[in-house]
């Protein structure tokens, strides 16, 4: 693609007539990507830098060393957090993997009715942040929650499914198991009927036709979900946090820094395990998949082979996704329940029902619902231009270094927001405000910024999706014809954009991890740390439900707006094609 | 590698996707040994019968007999009908000699058989070498054969193939149909073969069925059904068929075919009554004169093809192709002209309409 000089009326200008070596001719293309790169070093690579130099950092003397790391593997209760916090990522993959796998194999090999309630159950759990579900779980399946109390009239026995790490892991898997489920299915159902009649025409059948082949072509997608679930896990502050589980790494980090202070060396060094983790997960799933794209349908070929179920399978298969959706559904049903509750406390349901926690939050919350709307509102809008701005280059322009804009902005994914915050606390506690001496660490424009780089990947994943849809010929037609980016190329985007916009918009709104950090006056704080603030005391968890409701419903709400918008954009364009 | 050869019988065999019949009473006797091709315009029913040989898709009525033993009603693991799938179906996951070795594990045997067992498949297909790539290392012709030594190496009663040669490229799948016929012959296996390219089956089957929408057209030797097609369908989609359409008439004791248009033919032999005679575009020959056995056209177009020159003629009833081997130095009919088309009926094929 060239570059039209804007000087082409009249002879050479002042501008053209300098030599190029030393005034390099920028294109307003090229001046976005430098902002870009420069606002992506600045507000993501330098903080994680920051943090892990730190850590390697003598708090005292300000000598490289590896001390900090020493301190911290002598400290029991580091070692303990730090294997707890191993033990309850490993297990959430575990049980996250029991309850997908079934739903999964359901759908792909068989002709099940039941099927549009398991695509359903992919997405129910996401639309709910974990921390917000984590109380309402207690009451349900805690030590005197409604299970227990049941289960212990009937046969005397009490059942810890929320004791300590238990509770985490129970949480966190009915939360993160759709990332196993959407992965695990598509490559199921990526794999070519040959494969598996191929398979049977040699003489193998049933569960060893399964072993050998189905689950090894699976393999990659399944990696892909569990490797994802692992780092999710590891990294989440708010669902221990909420749960009291002090003893795990993502909350260690968050306590020394919020109580000691930010040059304690021991949130840095959390940090930097953090950091290290994501990266091992992510490279040791790369390692697995390389070479091994196993998607074999063709032409005319299609998936798997279905079958009818039998009368009593088809009872099982029920009974199984009956029992997952009403597991799922439990902290949206005890979420619920709470906001309503006048008491609910040693009793498998509420005393009675009223509105007045409805009433508290509106009185209480204002602040957070609008500072919530205002912060996710920035966040989203910069997203969805540095997204557009990032996918355009990459894709239509032959820019420099472009594909590492990319992967600057995906980098964020392997940043836990603990992580993050942590990093802008320390970069940005020696910067003032401008025009003020107050640092712009405890300035409120710093957890919109936090909230911008968390969720450009996937806005970023929207906006590249929706310009590959639009086609080069489209766009050269409207260059030959004279219009421009903004007046073609933006418009054909508009729906794979405000997709974009709503997802982060909403993701960001329920944000926990980096805004807990960042957050320095009540009076400053977002909706998900209002939830938090409310939890904390007993006679605050109504509201703080009420609350978590209005979470649930802003991003169920925006997740069900971008999936409208998505499907309208793909059925326009395909009308559009057929002509 | 040799089998007992075994014969498949089909009887009346009926088969249904929900509503739709996709085959329609097929009765076949395939001989043990015999290369036996299926062809058939897509959708014509080839594939399915195929598969369900196999014993892949919705259980079919009637019956079908490998070496006598009915197999209608068992799994495909239980049939021992080796299928060499269109896409190859190679398990990306696992290495070529795995792949080979596939069928011979699930056979439960000791691994100290599988490995000379395999070496051997891959020595037959030529491919020994490649034993330890992946199959994304391979081209589309190493894949075609590792699918055929995967296959063979079980050693099944009966080879099916799917269009083994659609995805190979032009010039590969001239040589690849000879191997084929070749190792086919090595091993005495009865096969069958699936394909829409009639040059396919004419070069390679000993006999073919032809069908559409299900139902067996016409079974025999490539040379009887490109001869003496029994209906239209068969005429046409062998070869290129000029028809004629009108009756046979008897007069006196000479017969002759009339055209709907009423251009008048002799015969020598027919059935009286309505039907349809079947010109190859070599049984005409473009001359000058009027005859009792010509009929009066004009050239439209013509193409020349190296070999021979294609001309199409404007009759009074129809368009004719007539192919002329082209000699050095014979001059070419221009179009536009008027000729006369002179047609020799003892080659021609009367087939009921």
């Amino acid at each position: 693609m060239s570059n039209v000089s804007p000087h082409s009326n009249g002879g050479p200008s002042l501008l053209d007539r300098l030599p190029a070596s030393i005034f390099p001719r920028v294109s307003g293309l090229h001046a976005a990507a430098l902002i870009i790169a420069i606002l992506l070093i600045g507000l993501l690579i330098i903080p994680v830098l920051q943090v892990i130099y730190v850590a390697f950092l003598d708090p005292n003397t300000g000598a490289l060393t590896l001390q900090n790391f020493v301190d911290f593997f002598r400290t029991s209760l580091f070692r303990e957090s730090f294997w707890n916090s191993f033990y309850v990522s490993a297990m959430s993959v575990v049980f996250a993997t029991v309850i997908a796998l079934p739903l999964a194999y359901i759908t792909t090999r068989f002709n099940f009715a039941g099927s549009v309630v398991i695509q359903s159950l992919g997405f129910i759990p996401l639309i709910m942040p974990p921390f917000v579900g984590a109380v309402a779980m207690q009451l349900i399946f805690g030590r005197n929650g409604t299970l227990n109390l049941l289960i212990e009239e009937k046969f005397g026995i009490n059942i810890p499914f929320m004791e300590g790490l238990n509770g985490v892991i129970l949480v966190q898997s009915i939360h993160y198991f759709p990332f196993i489920l959407i992965n695990l299915s598509t490559s199921l159902r990526n794999i070519d009927r040959s494969m598996e009649e191929a398979a049977q025409n040699l003489g193998s059948q049933g569960m060893r036709l399964f072993r050998r082949i189905v689950f090894p072509l699976a393999m990659p997608g399944y990696v892909a979900g569990a490797a994802l679930v692992f780092i999710k896990v590891f990294d989440d502050l708010g669902t221990p946090l909420l749960l009291n589980v002090n003893n795990m790494l993502a909350p260690q980090a968050f306590l020394r820094i919020s109580s000691i202070g930010i040059s304690d060396p021991m949130g840095y060094v959390i940090s930097f395990i953090l950091v290290a983790f994501s990266i091992f997960s992510l490279w040791a799933s790369f390692l697995v998949m390389r070479g091994k794209d196993y998607s074999t349908v063709q032409k005319g070929g299609g998936g798997l082979s279905r079958r009818d179920l039998r009368t009593g399978e088809k009872i099982a298969a029920y009974a199984v996704v009956a029992f997952i959706l009403i597991l799922v559904l439990s902290p949206h049903i005890g979420l619920t329940l709470l906001s309503f509750a006048t008491i609910w406390s040693f009793a498998p349901l509420p005393d009675g029902f009223t509105l007045q926690n409805y009433v508290v939050m509106w009185e209480n919350s204002k602040q957070f619902i609008t500072n919530t709307v205002i912060y996710a509102g920035i966040a989203a809008v910069l997203d969805v231009i540095i997204g557009t701005a990032i996918a355009y280059i990459v894709i239509r322009t032959g820019i420099w270094g472009r594909k590492s804009l990319d992967y600057l902005a995906t980098a964020a994914l392997a940043v836990p927001g603990v992580v993050l915050g942590i990093g802008y606390l320390r970069v940005f506690h020696s910067i003032d405000i401008p025009f003020t001496d107050k640092p712009m660490a405890s300035w409120w424009v710093i957890i919109a910024l936090a909230l911008m780089i968390r969720r450009l990947p996937y806005a970023l994943r929207a906006c590249t999706a929706a310009l590959q849809q639009v086609s080069l010929a489209l766009e050269e037609a409207a260059e030959s014809l004279g219009a421009t980016i903004r007046r073609i190329v933006i418009p054909l985007m508009s729906g794979g954009i405000l997709a974009g916009f709503v997802t982060s918009f909403a993701t960001a709104a329920v944000e926990l991890s980096a805004t807990i950090m960042l957050v320095s006056s009540e009076s400053d704080a977002p909706l998900a740390y209002g939830i938090y603030l409310f939890m904390q005391t007993p006679s605050g968890r109504g509201a703080g439900a009420a609350l978590g409701v209005v979470a649930v419903i802003i991003v169920g709400l925006g997740t069900f707006l971008s999936q409208l918008m998505i499907e309208r954009d793909k059925k326009f364009k395909s009308t559009d094609q057929s002509h | 590698m040799t089998n007992q050869m075994v014969g498949i019988e089909i009887n009346d065999l009926h088969l249904s996707f929900g509503e739709t019949e996709v085959l329609t009473g097929v009765n076949l006797d395939i001989q043990p040994g015999e290369f036996f091709a299926f062809l058939g315009p897509s959708g014509s029913g080839k594939s399915t019968l195929l598969r369900s040989i196999a014993g892949f898709g919705p259980t079919p009525r009637g019956s079908i007999r490998i070496g006598g033993r009915d197999v209608v009603s068992l799994p495909p693991w239980k049939r021992n009908v080796g299928m060499v799938f269109q896409s190859y179906a190679l398990w990306p996951h696992m290495s070529v000699r795995d792949n080979v070795g596939f069928g011979l594990k699930e056979r439960k045997m000791p691994a100290s058989e599988i490995a000379p067992k395999v070496d051997a498949a891959l020595d037959l297909v030529g491919l020994s070498h490649l034993a330890d790539r992946m199959p994304n290392q391979l081209s589309g012709g190493q894949q075609q054969r590792i699918a055929l030594a995967r296959t063979v190496v079980v050693e099944p009663e009966v080879l099916l193939l799917d269009e083994p040669l659609s995805n190979l490229d032009a010039s590969l799948r001239v040589q690849m149909r000879r191997e084929l016929l070749a190792l086919q012959r090595k091993l005495g296996l009865t096969t069958i073969f699936v394909t829409h390219d009639q040059e396919e089956a004419n070069t390679t089957a000993d006999r073919m069925a032809v069908l559409d929408k299900g139902v067996i057209q016409q079974i025999g030797t490539p040379q009887v059904l490109y001869d003496t097609p029994e209906n239209l369908f068969v005429a046409e989609f062998l070869g290129t068929a000029n028809i004629l359409v009108g009756q046979v008439e008897s007069d006196g004791g000479a017969k002759r075919f009339r055209t709907s248009v009423g251009d008048v033919l002799p015969l020598s032999d027919g059935h009286e009554g309505a039907g349809s005679i079947v010109l190859r575009p070599q049984n005409m020959q473009i001359v000058d004169q009027a005859g009792a056995d010509t009929l009066p056209g004009t050239i439209l177009h013509r193409e020349f093809m190296g070999s021979q020159v294609r001309y199409i003629v404007r009759t009074s009833g129809t368009e004719m192709i007539v192919d002329q081997f082209h000699h050095v130095g014979h001059d070419w009919r221009d179009t536009g002209s008027n000729v006369h088309l002179k047609v020799n009926t003892n080659e021609a094929v009367i087939v009921a309409s």
